[in-house]
């Protein structure tokens, strides 16, 4: 339900930015390049541009949704919350012989994170204790509880009474309405219903914001964020969480290239090593990395080694196939008038082959980065001592939901800067690239 | 100094499915040292597969290729050669396209230097030595490859449709060029090309091939490359004999090219 009314508003705010963002352009900007006078903009790919006001948009509105559908104190708009305070209710109970008594119950509903916040002293917080309550008069006695939000709770209403179930007693009404067992009323602060077997049971409201345990709000995990900063995380501090990652990445793929590239120029240069290493690279191209940690760890154990070799395997046919196509994208008068102006086979391979298929590279090492950096969190998974992946894993053990989005988040920024920066290198050492 | 000579040449290979094609045959060519001779002919009649021999691309099924009187192996040095694009390195600037052929060789630099500023002020480029390649128009392009070629001073030059892919404006202007390095250097030079206009002009002796298989048809001496160096290459064109050579070889490969429908038609 919550999921539907986000995806709704989601849909909304896209639609109504892009034609109040499309009717301000036209008002407020006048546009005299080029591209502004193309009539036939849809099917012209160099006509769509990334609309940097709808990247802004686009982040601020999912920053937006996740203050609004989460338990932030932020001050901006919200979906209505989960209930929170002090609900009464009466019940009556009814014996054999027709008599009756009214009697309150009263909830104290907290929030279901208490023991997660600080309180002004940095002393953590505590369950409150239950209202205080008069039994009251009569044989049906006042009943007092707290029930976290998000919760449930069966109310053994009897307890404290003086006749109880076994002497007859049954709960005939809830706030003075007649219910059999089975039925419900719902209230602005919850849900009051009796169970088939005739016990009432209160579930307070919990609105369309999301419980801390499933998503935690934006200054909740920022705050976490700049705690593990601090104090780090199962005794390595975040940047050696990060660096440990990165480093199994970066061997992973170093060793992956090393090998990978000259395999690859090998199967592109001669018929033996196409058809000796065709079979092993397009068996092992479809296998997925994490298939293979099972096999890793049998063979080399949980530590170091099996993990960098895994992020080996990972890259290592990436890079292979990539550098295999870069030769067969060698033009054949390149290698021609190579040949014509006098040079040898290993001159052909370092100023002609080599170069040529550099963008094939780059575009390999960019999905191998990537393929890498995805399965080294997997990787750590199992039996790491540090790394962001063993990081989620363990937060998630102890339900510790906004160490888990601290950690996808670190994940999702380095991988973007990882492709950036090898972007960046392609075009500095590949200007020709897209040009010819 | 000696010259060039294709000797009985016939190329013959099989296809994939059980066929085979008969490229060339009994080719036979002597060219002689500073000659400028041009190949024409309809598709399909292998002058692309001779120069790809020539050049030591290809090796025939019979006969050699014999330059300087040794027999070509495989391409080298003294065979230079000009595609028709595509062929110069993106990763290196023209400078350093154009002394490819020296540094092979590891000639020192600064002689390499003296021959690149030479020849590129000869193909009119020398403003653009630090450019990246595909910064130049197509037409600077192929002066840069010409330079290249000419920068490893080969005693052949052989051209596989050089022009084709220029605008016609640029390509009567590389016309001149080709005409005057021929003239100023005195290279020999086999021209591949589908224009009967640039064969006419940049052929002391023209070749017209057939096709199917490919042999040499009929060869003319022309006087028009040399009237055309140094000149302008429209007064040439209005040349009585031009016109009729023109007329005649145009002729010669219609009647080929509707042979070979006529003949693609039957078997369809």
């Amino acid at each position: 339900m919550t999921g539907l009314i986000l995806l709704a508003v989601y849909i909304a705010i896209f639609a109504v930015s892009m034609v109040i963002v499309a009717w301000a352009t036209k008002r407020f900007f006048t546009r005299a390049d080029f591209t502004s006078l193309k009539t036939v903009t849809f099917g012209d790919e160099s006509a769509v541009k990334a609309n940097r006001a709808a990247s802004v948009i686009s982040v601020l509105a999912i920053f937006a949704l996740w203050v609004a559908f989460t338990n932030s104190s932020l001050p901006l708009f919200k979906a209505k919350g989960p209930f929170e305070g002090i609900v009464e209710f009466t019940y009556t109970s009814t014996l054999p012989d027709g008599r009756s008594d009214d009697a309150t119950v009263s909830i104290l509903v907290y929030p279901e994170d208490v023991q997660l916040t600080e309180d002004a002293n940095g002393a953590p917080g505590k369950i409150p204790n239950k209202p205080d309550v008069d039994l009251g008069e009569g044989f049906a006695k006042n009943d007092t509880l707290v029930i976290p939000r998000y919760g449930s709770k069966l109310i053994s209403v009897f307890q404290n009474d003086e006749f109880k179930k076994s002497d007859g007693a049954i709960v005939t009404h809830l706030n003075g309405q007649a219910l059999t067992p089975g039925e419900q009323i719902i209230l602005s602060e919850g849900r009051l219903a009796l169970t088939e077997k005739g016990t009432p049971f209160f579930e307070p409201s919990t609105g369309f914001r999301m419980a801390r345990l499933y998503l935690p709000a934006p200054e909740v995990t920022t705050n976490r964020f700049l705690q593990l900063n601090r104090e780090g995380y199962r005794n390595f501090t975040l940047l050696e969480h990060t660096w440990a990652s990165l480093q199994r990445v970066l061997l992973g793929f170093i060793f992956g290239a090393l090998v990978g590239i000259p395999l690859g120029y090998a199967m592109g240069l001669t018929n033996w090593a196409r058809g000796w290493f065709d079979p092993i690279v397009e068996f092992m191209r479809p296998v997925p990395p994490l298939a293979l940690i099972p096999l890793m760890i049998i063979w080399f154990g949980i530590g170091e080694t099996s993990k960098v070799i895994l992020l080996f395997l990972a890259a290592l046919w990436i890079m292979a196939i990539a550098a295999r196509s870069g030769v067969s994208g060698v033009a054949i008068a390149k290698v021609h008038a190579a040949y014509s102006l006098g040079a040898k086979k290993s001159q052909i391979l370092r100023k002609v082959i080599i170069p040529n298929s550099l963008p094939e590279i780059f575009t390999g090492a960019r999905v191998a980065m990537g393929v890498c950096w995805g399965t080294v969190v997997a990787a750590e998974l199992v039996a790491a001592e540090k790394g962001l992946g063993m990081m989620i894993m363990v937060a998630a053990k102890f339900q510790l939901t906004d160490i888990v989005i601290v950690g996808i988040i670190l994940i999702g920024v380095i991988g973007f800067a990882i492709d950036i920066g090898i972007r960046k290198l392609e075009g500095w050492l590949v200007p020709w690239k897209g040009k010819v | 100094m000696s010259g060039l000579l294709i000797d009985n040449i016939s190329m013959r290979f099989d296809l994939p499915n059980g066929g085979s094609v008969q490229a060339l045959k009994n080719v036979t060519l002597d060219i002689k040292s500073g000659e400028l001779l041009s190949v024409l002919g309809p598709s399909g009649c292998g002058k692309t597969t001779l120069l790809n021999i020539v050049a030591g691309f290809l090796a025939p099924t019979e006969g050699q290729v014999v330059v300087n009187d040794h027999a070509v192996k495989g391409p080298g040095p003294e065979r230079g050669m000009v595609f028709q694009q595509g062929a110069l390195f993106e990763w290196m600037t023209v400078r350093e396209n154009v002394s490819f052929g020296p540094d092979m060789k590891k000639m020192p630099r600064q002689d390499s230097m003296k021959i690149v500023d030479r020849l590129l002020e000869v193909v009119g480029l020398q403003d653009f030595k630090d450019k990246a390649v595909y910064e130049l128009s197509g037409g600077m392009q192929q002066r840069v490859a010409l330079a290249r070629c000419l920068a490893n001073e080969p005693d052949v030059i052989l051209m596989d449709e050089p022009l084709g892919a220029l605008d016609a404006l640029t390509r009567e202007k590389m016309q001149s060029l080709v005409l005057d390095l021929w003239k100023e250097t005195g290279k020999t030079i086999i021209l591949i090309t589908h224009s009967v206009e640039e064969a006419l002009l940049l052929g002391e002796r023209l070749l017209v091939m057939a096709p199917r298989p490919g042999r040499i048809h009929k060869e003319y001496r022309l006087p028009f490359a040399e009237m055309g160096v140094g000149a302008d290459l429209r007064a040439v064109k209005k040349h009585p004999d031009y016109a009729k050579t023109r007329e005649e070889i145009l002729a010669m490969i219609w009647e080929m090219e509707e042979e070979i429908m006529g003949r693609t038609e039957e078997s369809a």
